[in-house]
């Protein structure tokens, strides 16, 4: 290979770190500027709203209401039709379901006007018992969700009456009988916060009607073609009116994948006919967008006395919050990207409800709840290494899943049972160790009399794709000149998608990445994707790129073989241009292009491929956390974290290691610094960047990547995904190795140092080791 | 959100002063990092950047840190880098970053009496007083009980007692505020202790301080210590740490200042 | 209230509110390399210099710039160059949004620090938040642009 598995550069690297305007904001001309005014109140009904002394204000042009918008309810999550979220938002409506929910659209020709006005709404609220803890949500005498008119596209185990969005089961052999035969169980229930992106670039979008009468979004998304799906349906519109743009997008990590705030300017630009703009900032960001899903997990596991697995039991409930994007399809990967690794058990079984209740939104933030799954399961595993005195790398070699072994669930839930195509998960383990230096520190190691050093592990695996879904295509244009466009619509966050696309277009058509352009993403001009999220563009886009390079370059064989004068079979594809066989005759790519788009060659060549997998296969991870901590005040001091990782080959092993450096620092806010608190009202505490304590450069201590790449027969190039796995391993590893150094396994997130110490006494009377 | 409807750079004190005490609603502005959190709506700003309060100086007796003195220049100055073991320079060091400490002021800081504060704590420990433009010479303790009651706080000052001093804190992430903050400094026999971010604002422990001040300082009498100290002051619950945890930990951070002063 | 500045060594009048931060006075005159991430002051994207310090553009009112030297990356554009090179060069750039604050920061400290160790570094850029990249390979940029073992 050539120019795939080097680490070349991001094509836009330079330009984006010297501050190009390029990023959404960077974009508007002389747009209204929108704010919205919020509830104060965890859930009411909206008795009236005097808008008419705010409409005064100098420089407001418009005030909406719940009573001038379509009557048709949507979803903002992006997922492919027909979705799987509840269509059970309006764009404002009569009620409010939580604090900061929106109550009234305010359009004004400034900032400060719109904020003016803002004070002088007058709302009368009926103020209604709001449901607040997702424990009792179930069966509570409150309902979330009382209108008639929420619909869904087919059945996800919804009972609203109940507070239940979506309800998933999953067994296999007899759960209860055998682990009447297990020698050990443990069991424990585990609790994981509702993390929050935190991308820099906060949400925004900008719209604007063209010269066709079409309505224009600009918007910092992951996926533009939902986008314009979810526009259509909220402004009850055709999709064919509506083009969404995507610039480059100042991070996303999932956030963007729920189109949480783009209706607001659409339907403004739609309802006046002006271009109209919305910034949401960082306490918005926070506390009115959505985050990952709060769980608890209830997991059961049993072993005979070697340690050989045979039941593995997960109970998940997910709090959605007050609408359901995402809802029935975050928390079964709870269970399918961790039953899976633990295939020689003899039953295993998942149950959980996702529901509704008067908070935040749950949606999409990498891992999906293989995130929350993965510190579930990893640590009642590990809980079960402690109890049966086993090394817990020895416990895992015992049981983890083998290339060619099956599971049920490996593709996830719509798939049929299919075999693990390529891992090497026990290299990434044996690395590992060797890298934190396992042999030498486990359990733990007595610095003095305050502090202790605790080793810890755990693996996870996620997918590439969605199964049997998702569905993305490509298209390679030549142009006059000799170069081409390479056409998607998967959306670079940073990730760096567009160069590893390019990348890989590059080595089909044996050419300098300099040759190639990308463009992506106008829902006018890019082919159908469904965006970048699930661990997909790699694998999935990055397949079609290669087929519609293949296709384009075939096209280029036969369109030289005609100039030259010989057959396509005498003719070979060598360094970007078309030879004869015997190498005496050869044509160029410029040659071949200027003529194709002169009288003489009459043809404009497009390479098109489209691809959507039947499997996901899994990368894996191994990770391992040394920590130290402070008996005396709980303190936890991150010293070394080590993660091997098999992603399959590495298209681009600069941009990858990025990627796990970076996760793994989400993942590592999550175990120990990132909580989120409401007060007892419903209101987000944690709504700035001083009150949600993302890491900083001092807390992460030292980071170590490797990768033990295996070669994924179904991959482009062998490969599979990187995105999302990577913020997996954090919160089990570290909770395992506080274990290990102080004898307690907090079994919620994020473990502060006041949990520490709620179980050990700073005197010392930490349990036995 | 806050608003200003008017800016004023005064030439003198006396000019500021006056504005300030013109209208509730003037205000004398620090850095104006936190001023913007809030949503104050202040008639007329008044900038104290033309009165030359920018400086840290030092003489015999003591040393003077203008109001409007940075964190980044309390950190980084030569002498407070070593002063009283470096303590100021130790408890702002740990405050946002840089850009913020460029732009943070002492006089603003010490001014607000703010809870959460490093910077009082470590002030705290050592002989400090404020000058205030009408009020004049105030001890910092009184001043913190007292509040600036529309004065102009023109500068910090410092003797130079010779103390040894202590600074600690519990941060869980290292960019968040402090969950507890302490200082501990002995001169001769006279111990102080302090603990901030309780999170009320900080406040000497005068049993601790009276008890090491007459005692042996064996480690027994440096445990006893801390444990007065955590019984005599109150501490508060707020998002960053619960009351009792508070409690908790200011034993052991007590204990490790003062040891780390008798080293 | 009209104020006199330089900006990036030209002299230039803005008009600004006295309310108003420097960040948007910044931005609505067309320095669009400034970001907001935060507004509370806990991020850094925002940092630009004043008289050659890094500050947050964001929490400094724009009428403390009247009479003095503001630095944007547009004003060091060569050396930030440089700079982005080894950025990028480690894919430490990643969605490039918070790059120029932190680029700012890091060519500030440049001048402040002499011969600064590993630790110096991460202690100078601890204000510059960055939620992609994990710092680590922002950290193995900054080292090799400084030349630091």
């Amino acid at each position: 290979m050539r120019v795939v598995n080097s680490p070349v550069s991001k094509i836009d690297g330079m330009q984006i770190a010297t501050g190009a305007p390029v990023y959404t904001d960077d974009l508007v001309n002389n747009a209204l500027v929108i704010k919205l005014l919020r509830s104060p109140h965890a859930f009411a009904r909206i008795k009236s709203i005097d808008i008419e002394r705010a409409k005064k204000v100098d420089g407001v042009e418009y005030i909406f209401t719940y009573q001038d918008v379509p009557k048709k309810r949507f979803t903002v999550a992006g997922q492919s039709y027909p979705e799987p979220s509840p269509y059970d938002r309006l764009i404002l409506d009569e009620y409010v379901r939580y604090v900061g929910d929106e109550v009234a659209i305010v359009v004004a020709e400034t900032e400060k006007a719109a904020l003016k006005a803002m004070k002088f709404i007058k709302v009368e609220y009926e103020v209604l018992e709001p449901v607040l803890d997702f424990e009792t949500a179930m069966n509570h005498p409150i309902v979330v969700h009382p209108e008639d008119n929420l619909e869904v596209n087919f059945d996800i185990g919804m009972q609203k009456g109940k507070n239940i969005v979506a309800a998933y089961k999953f067994e296999v052999g007899d759960v209860e009988a055998e682990l009447k035969k297990c020698d050990t169980v443990v069991e424990e229930t585990y609790y994981s916060q509702a993390q929050a992106h935190a991308m820099m670039e906060t949400y925004r979008a900008f719209s604007y009607m063209d010269h066709n009468g079409r309505l224009n979004v600009v918007s910092s998304t992951q996926v533009p073609f939902h986008v314009r799906r979810i526009m259509a349906r909220a402004l009850d519109i055709p999709k064919s009116t509506v083009r969404i743009i995507k610039p480059r997008i100042g991070g996303g990590f999932g956030g963007k994948q729920t189109a949480v705030m783009e209706f607001f300017p659409a339907f403004v630009t739609w309802a006046t006919g002006k271009p109209a703009k919305l910034v949401y900032d960082r306490k918005e960001t926070f506390s009115c967008t959505n985050s990952r899903h709060a769980m608890r997990i209830k997991v059961k596991i049993g072993s005979d006395k070697e340690g050989n697995i045979e039941v593995i039991d997960i109970e998940a409930l997910s709090d959605t919050g007050a609408f359901g994007e995402h809802a029935s399809t975050v928390f079964p990967l709870v269970a399918e990207k961790t039953l899976p690794l633990y295939n020689r058990v003899k039953a295993s079984r998942f149950e959980g409800q996702a529901v509704y209740t008067n908070k935040m939104p749950g949606g999409a933030l990498r891992g999906y709840g293989a995130t929350q799954g993965a510190f579930a399961v990893e640590t009642a595993i590990n809980k079960l290494a402690s109890v049966l005195k086993v090394d817990p790398i020895t416990l895992r070699e015992k049981n983890l899943i083998k290339v060619g072994e099956e599971h049920p669930i490996l593709h996830g839930a719509t798939t049929k049972p299919s075999a693990l195509t390529s891992s090497t998960l026990d290299k990434c383990i044996a690395r590992g160790k060797q890298l934190i230096n396992w042999d030498a520190k486990y359990p733990r190691e007595i610095i003095d009399d305050t502090k202790v050093r605790g080793l810890g592990m755990a693996v996870t695996m996620q997918g590439s794709g969605i199964a049997n879904i998702d569905t993305a295509s490509a298209e390679i244009k030549l142009n006059d000149d000799g170069f081409y466009t390479l056409l998607f619509g998967a959306t670079d966050m940073g990730t760096g998608c567009d160069t590893i696309l390019s990348q890989m277009a590059a080595e089909v058509l044996d050419i300098s990445m300099d040759r190639i352009i990308v463009n992506s993403c106008d829902t006018d001009i890019s082919p159908y994707d469904p965006g970048s999220y699930a661990s997909s563009t790699t694998y999935v886009t990055g397949n079609a790129v290669i087929k519609a390079a293949e296709d384009i370059r075939q096209q280029i064989i036969n369109k030289g073989a005609e100039f030259l004068g010989l057959a396509p079979k005498s003719t070979q594809f060598e360094g970007g241009i078309v030879k004869s066989s015997d190498g005496n005759k050869e044509i160029s790519l410029n040659e071949i292009a200027q003529r194709l788009s002169s009288s003489e060659g009459q043809d404009q060549l497009i390479g098109k491929g489209t691809f959507g997998s039947e499997t996901s296969p899994p990368p894996f991870i191994a990770g391992f956390a040394e920590v130290e901590v402070d008996k005396e005040t709980g303190q936890v001091d991150l010293i070394n974290y080590v993660a091997v990782i098999d992603c399959g080959t590495l298209i681009n092993p600069k941009l990858a290691r990025i990627q796990a450096e970076g996760g793994l620092v989400q993942g590592i806010g999550m175990a120990l610094f990132e909580d989120v608190i409401y007060t007892d009202k419903g209101k987000m505490a944690t709504n700035t960047f001083m009150n949600y304590k993302i890491p900083s450069r001092k807390d992460i201590g030292k980071i170590i990547v490797e990768f033990e790449p295996s070669y994924e027969p179904t991959g482009p190039f062998g490969a599979k995904s990187i995105g999302e796995i990577v913020i997996n391993t954090p919160a089990p590893a570290i909770a395992h190795a506080i274990y290990n150094a102080v004898g307690v396994f907090v079994t919620s997130l994020p473990i502060t140092p006041e949990k520490i110490l709620e179980f050990g006494h700073p005197q010392g009377a930490y349990p036995k080791l | 959100m806050i608003t200003i409807k008017d800016y004023a750079l005064p030439d003198t004190l006396e000019e500021a002063y006056n504005l300030l005490n013109k209208k509730r609603s003037n205000t004398v502005l620090g850095g104006g990092a936190f001023l913007r959190l809030g949503s104050k709506k202040i008639g007329t700003a008044i900038d104290l950047s033309k009165l030359m309060l920018d400086a840290i100086e030092e003489t015999d007796e003591f040393i003077e840190i203008g109001a409007m003195v940075t964190f980044r220049q309390v950190e980084t100055d030569p002498v407070l880098k070593k002063f009283a073991n470096g303590i100021l320079s130790q408890a702002v060091k740990n405050i946002v970053g840089v850009q913020l400490r460029n732009i943070a002021t002492v006089g603003a800081t010490v001014y607000s009496r703010y809870g959460f504060s490093d910077f009082i704590t470590a002030l705290l420990a050592l002989d400090t007083k404020v000058l205030l433009h009408k009020r004049g010479l105030m001890r910092l303790d009184e001043f913190l009980a007292d509040g600036a009651k529309n004065d102009i706080l023109v500068k910090v000052i410092i003797n130079k007692t010779g103390r040894k001093a202590a600074f600690n804190m519990m941060r869980n992430s290292q960019s968040d505020y402090a969950i507890l903050n302490v200082a501990v400094s002995r001169l001769a026999d006279d111990w102080k202790v302090i603990i901030g971010a309780r999170p009320h604002r900080a406040a000497i422990a005068y049993e601790a301080s009276k008890y090491l001040s007459g005692s042996d300082l064996t480690g027994e009498s440096v445990q006893q210590a801390a444990t007065i100290a955590s019984k005599e002051l109150s501490f508060g619950t707020n998002i960053k740490g619960s009351r009792e945890y508070r409690r908790k930990i200011s034993t052991a951070l007590v204990k490790r200042a003062v040891l780390e002063v008798l080293a | 209230m009209k104020i006199s500045v330089t900006i990036n060594n030209k002299p230039a009048e803005f008009d600004v509110m006295p309310d108003e931060y420097l960040a948007d006075s910044l931005r609505r005159y067309g320095y669009l390399s400034i970001r907001k991430g935060c507004d509370t002051g806990s991020c850094g994207l925002c940092t630009v210099w004043l008289d050659d310090k890094p500050i947050l553009s964001c929490s400094v009112l724009s009428m403390r710039a009247m009479g003095k030297q503001i630095t944007t990356i547009e004003g060091v554009k060569e050396e930030a160059k440089e700079c982005a090179q080894y950025l990028v060069g480690e894919g430490a750039e990643q969605c490039g949004f918070c790059s120029p604050g932190l680029i700012m920061t890091i060519l500030a400290m440049k001048r402040e620090l002499v011969n600064p160790t590993e630790q110096d570094i991460v202690h100078y850029l601890n204000g510059n938040l960055c939620r992609c990249t994990g710092y680590v390979g922002q950290l193995r940029a900054v080292k090799k642009y400084l030349g630091v073992e």
